[in-house]
């Protein structure tokens, strides 16, 4: 059975190695003192649709992503590791979108993309760390969301079974499709990027990406359509234009703190007895250090 | 997150040498493929793009998984049951992710499914391989297999076999047994032909690296009742048609990942390559040539590690109020690792470059008459790769293990710890001055080129160059080095006994590998400003050995042989 798998992927500042100037004075990320990476789950839930392509060959693979024309790096780095094709939904006036927003204009891709079995994203992005655009963009669609993914351990029937890390254990379950899977980091890492696509592929480019290209660089992606990505904007998808961009983010950021931990919490316990032993080993139980 | 191309400038810097573009002109074959194959390169600048592009995955797979995993794969090592042998789980993970990148095959032809890169980058890609897990490029490394497939084997078994490797398919050279160990000629694996024209193979192979390979190459005794290396031919045994079990596999001091098996062919299916009785003459002289060159470069992979875990301990320890680096005793020790490192590097793409030239040149013949001028060049880089071949694997391979062993110095205590990697590198080391040849092996090979003047005509070629002013006073020490051992080697030739030039050929040889080494530095500083320190580091060292031994040659009183020779 081959599957129309979208995957859906985020460019994000590397939040992980943050330094002083991260942050602007007005509380919004300074995206120019990071580096903008491949949204680390989103590589999860693109490892989870490779494996359901392995398992399911001629499946395809689309990875739909909303960001600045850039964000086509994050679609190349997809290919050159197995995915299919790719889709940068960008717009002027998708800008500033909160939650809310992306995930409308997401579903509205979604929409125009048509025809699809199932759905995958990362849990969160860590720029935001929100886990709302995912669930969000099933609620749009009307269909069924599967959250904190971890494996998929099978597809077929018209019905998947996944198995969810949760905070207590693991938890598995059947949904009809088609519908939203949100992977875990704890799921496998994304395979790597594999040679012999990264040498056919490296020069695939979106149209705005060609357009800033030489002539004969230009007429070489012409002739080969493989190289072609595509790049949609909020017309072309039929998004309301009140329910994209600013005026369809109703989260307005009022101040953002830089909060410094200072005091440490420190208990102190007595007694090398079994007694004392075990009173640590509740407490450290009740406060979820261990269990 | 660690990348193990991108962190390491020097590597860029070995793989843009200048003659780099005639390799990848002769090898692309001025870039027809591109028609053909999607991801063949249009010219120059995008074959080395397509390099640099795929050793950076390299890199990463390197620093992201191989090299974490290093440890585990050293604890819990590769195994036997049931006739098999195992990896540890995470060599299992490590292979995955080689195939998943494609990246075996990396020098194979493009029309079996292989990337076509030259040896130079191929040859780098195992040297970053081998800093992640020394271990682990025993596995990567002998994908060379499959380039003595390619020479030698027939288009029907080059179709059916070379594609399954560049799959990710693993491949082993079983070449020693009990009683024949450097001594290939003893080899006493038996192989029969039947009356249809098939063979079997009956016997036992020991020492054999990854022994449990999907495809062997063998090395057996094809002629009943000779005893020499003229009655054995190679075979290819593909682990599908069974007739090879595992019977144990070696408790190692290192590398323990890699599983060195005892071998027992029963009846075991196999197909002749090549011609008859060619087998160790010819096949095996080349798969030890190619497989001495990975080795070399594994040698470097090791002394990068070193060197990296020796410089960053020595800045963290603080010892009497200042990091231990600040004391001249210990910065010393890591300049000369840093040194042996950069000069063992730089023989290795020198080395791989000359193997690229002829090896390309060998392969256009097949395709069409070379002109006289093109066989004149083969053969000159034929013999250039040849003597630089035995050195660079010889050297290097004793520069990594005293390298492992200042880093354990460097350690102090904590180094003798199983607690820093720098214990395993040590234990990882030792087998690259053994294996593929003994360093005393790769001294045999080397010596003629000392005593027919090979090195001697290379030094002229470098000595060529003109180098920036402040470098001169280390090309003139050079050319002072250069005169000893001429002189030294001609005092040798006048004695002209074969035992004494066997006595001293190790230290002709490493005189000129010492010098070689010295003025790939010394070109090395004269493009990339960054090497200068190790050119200076390097030639001063170059200096004291080489007049270490001129000096034991000069004085040497020829009466104190038997003190050396008689046991």
């Amino acid at each position: 059975m081959s599957l129309n798998i979208i995957v859906l992927a985020k460019q994000v500042p590397d939040t992980r190695n943050v330094g002083k100037d991260a942050m602007k004075a007005d509380g919004t990320i300074n995206r120019a003192a990071l580096p903008a990476i491949f949204n680390p789950e989103d590589l999860n839930a693109l490892e989870q649709a490779l494996r359901l392509k392995d398992a399911n060959p001629g499946s395809t693979i689309t990875v739909l992503t909303m960001g600045l024309p850039k964000a086509a790096e994050v679609i190349r780095e997809a290919i050159y590791r197995g995915a299919d094709t790719g889709i940068v939904l960008t717009d002027r006036a998708l800008g500033g979108a909160d939650t809310l927003a992306t995930s409308y204009s997401l579903a509205q891709a979604v929409k125009k993309i048509g025809k699809y079995d199932i759905i995958l994203g990362g849990r969160q992005a860590i720029d935001g760390d929100t886990a709302q655009v995912g669930p969000q963009i099933a609620e749009k669609l009307g269909i069924p969301q599967v959250t904190y993914a971890e494996e998929i351990v099978s597809l077929k029937d018209g019905k998947v079974t996944v198995k969810r890390r949760l905070e207590h254990g693991i938890e598995t379950v059947v949904s009809p499709l088609p519908c939203v899977v949100t992977v875990n980091g704890s799921a496998p890492d994304c395979r790597p990027r594999n040679a012999k696509r990264l040498m056919k592929y490296k020069y695939a480019v979106s149209p705005s990406e060609k357009a800033a290209l030489p002539e004969d660089k230009q007429a070489f992606v012409d002739a080969r359509p493989y190289l072609q990505l595509n790049e949609w904007g909020a017309a072309f998808v039929d998004a309301d234009p009140e329910q994209i961009g600013f005026p369809g983010s109703p989260t307005k950021v009022k101040t953002v703190e830089n909060v410094v931990f200072t005091a440490k919490e420190a208990l102190q316990l007595w007694g090398a007895d079994d007694a004392g032993i075990e009173h640590l080993i509740q407490d450290l139980i009740a406060n979820h250090t261990i269990g | 997150m660690a990348n193990f191309y991108t962190d390491n400038p020097d590597l860029r810097h070995h793989l843009n040498h200048p003659m780099m573009r005639k390799i990848v002109e002769l090898k692309e074959r001025d870039y027809t493929d591109a028609e053909k194959f999607d991801y063949a390169p249009l010219n120059f600048e995008d074959a080395m793009d397509n390099y640099d592009r795929v050793l950076e995955v390299v890199g990463e797979l390197c620093g992201d998984i191989i090299a974490p995993n290093a440890e585990s794969v050293d604890h819990e090592g590769a195994s036997c049951s049931g006739g098999r042998a195992h990896y540890a789980s995470a060599t299992v993970d490590n292979l995955e992710a080689c195939r998943q990148a494609g990246l075996m095959g990396m020098a194979m032809p493009r029309r079996f499914g292989g990337l076509n890169f030259p040896i130079t980058p191929y040859i780098m890609a195992a040297d970053i391989v081998s800093r992640a897990d020394t271990g682990f490029e025993n596995l990567w490394g002998l994908q060379d297999c499959a380039e003595t497939l390619y020479e030698f084997g027939d288009e029907d078994q080059k179709a059916r076999f070379i594609p399954r490797v560049c799959e990710g398919e693993t491949m082993s050279m079983d070449l020693t047994e009990p009683d024949a160990g450097s001594d290939l000629q003893s080899v006493m694996l038996k192989a029969t032909q039947n009356e249809d024209g098939t063979w079997v193979l009956n016997g036992v192979k020991r020492f054999i690296t990854n022994g449990d390979a999907d495809l062997h190459l063998v090395l057996a005794r094809s002629e009943e009742g000779t005893k020499d290396g003229r009655g054995l031919s190679m075979f290819i045994y593909d682990k599908r048609n069974g007739g090879v079990t595992v019977r144990r596999i070696e408790n190692k001091m290192g590398i323990k990942g890699s599983p060195t098996c005892e071998l027992v062919y029963k009846n075991a299916p196999a197909e002749l390559c090549g011609s008859r009785r060619m087998g160790l003459i010819k096949y095996v002289m080349a798969l030890m040539n190619g497989a001495r060159l990975g080795i070399a470069a594994q040698s470097v992979g090791v002394s990068e590690l070193a060197y990296r875990e020796a410089l960053a301990y020595a800045r963290d320890r603080r010892q009497f109020g200042k990091a231990i680096i600040e004391f001249p005793a210990v910065a010393e020790m890591i300049a000369v690792m840093k040194a042996k490192l950069d000069a063992s590097r730089s023989l290795l793409y020198e080395c791989a470059r000359y193997v690229d030239l002829y090896k390309v040149l060998e392969d256009i013949a097949k395709e069409r008459r070379l002109t006289p001028e093109e066989r004149a060049e083969c053969k000159h880089y034929n013999r250039i790769a040849d003597a630089l071949t035995p050195m660079a694997k010889g050297m290097g391979s004793e520069y990594c293990n005293q390298n492992a062993y200042d880093c354990i110095q460097v350690h102090g205590g904590s180094g003798f710890m199983k607690d820093y990697a720098c214990e395993r590198l040590y234990r990882d080391a030792r087998i690259t001055s053994i294996y593929e040849g003994t360093t005393q092996l790769q001294v045999v090979a080397a010596i003629r080129h000392v005593t027919t003047g090979t090195y001697n005509n290379l030094i002229e070629e470098y000595a060529k160059n003109e180098v920036r002013p402040e470098l001169q006073g280390l090309k003139d020490r050079l050319a002072v080095l250069t005169e000893m051992y001429t002189k030294a080697v001609a005092a040798v030739a006048e004695v002209n006994d074969p035992v004494y030039t066997d006595f001293m050929a190790r230290r002709m040889v490493e005189m000129a590998g010492n010098i070689v080494m010295g003025y790939l530095l010394l070109l090395d500083a004269n493009r990339t400003e960054s090497f200068t320190k190790s050119a200076q580091v390097y030639v001063n060292l170059a200096a004291a050995e080489v007049t270490r031994h001129a000096e034991f040659i000069n004085t040497f009183d020829r009466a104190q042989l038997a003190a050396y020779l008689e046991h």
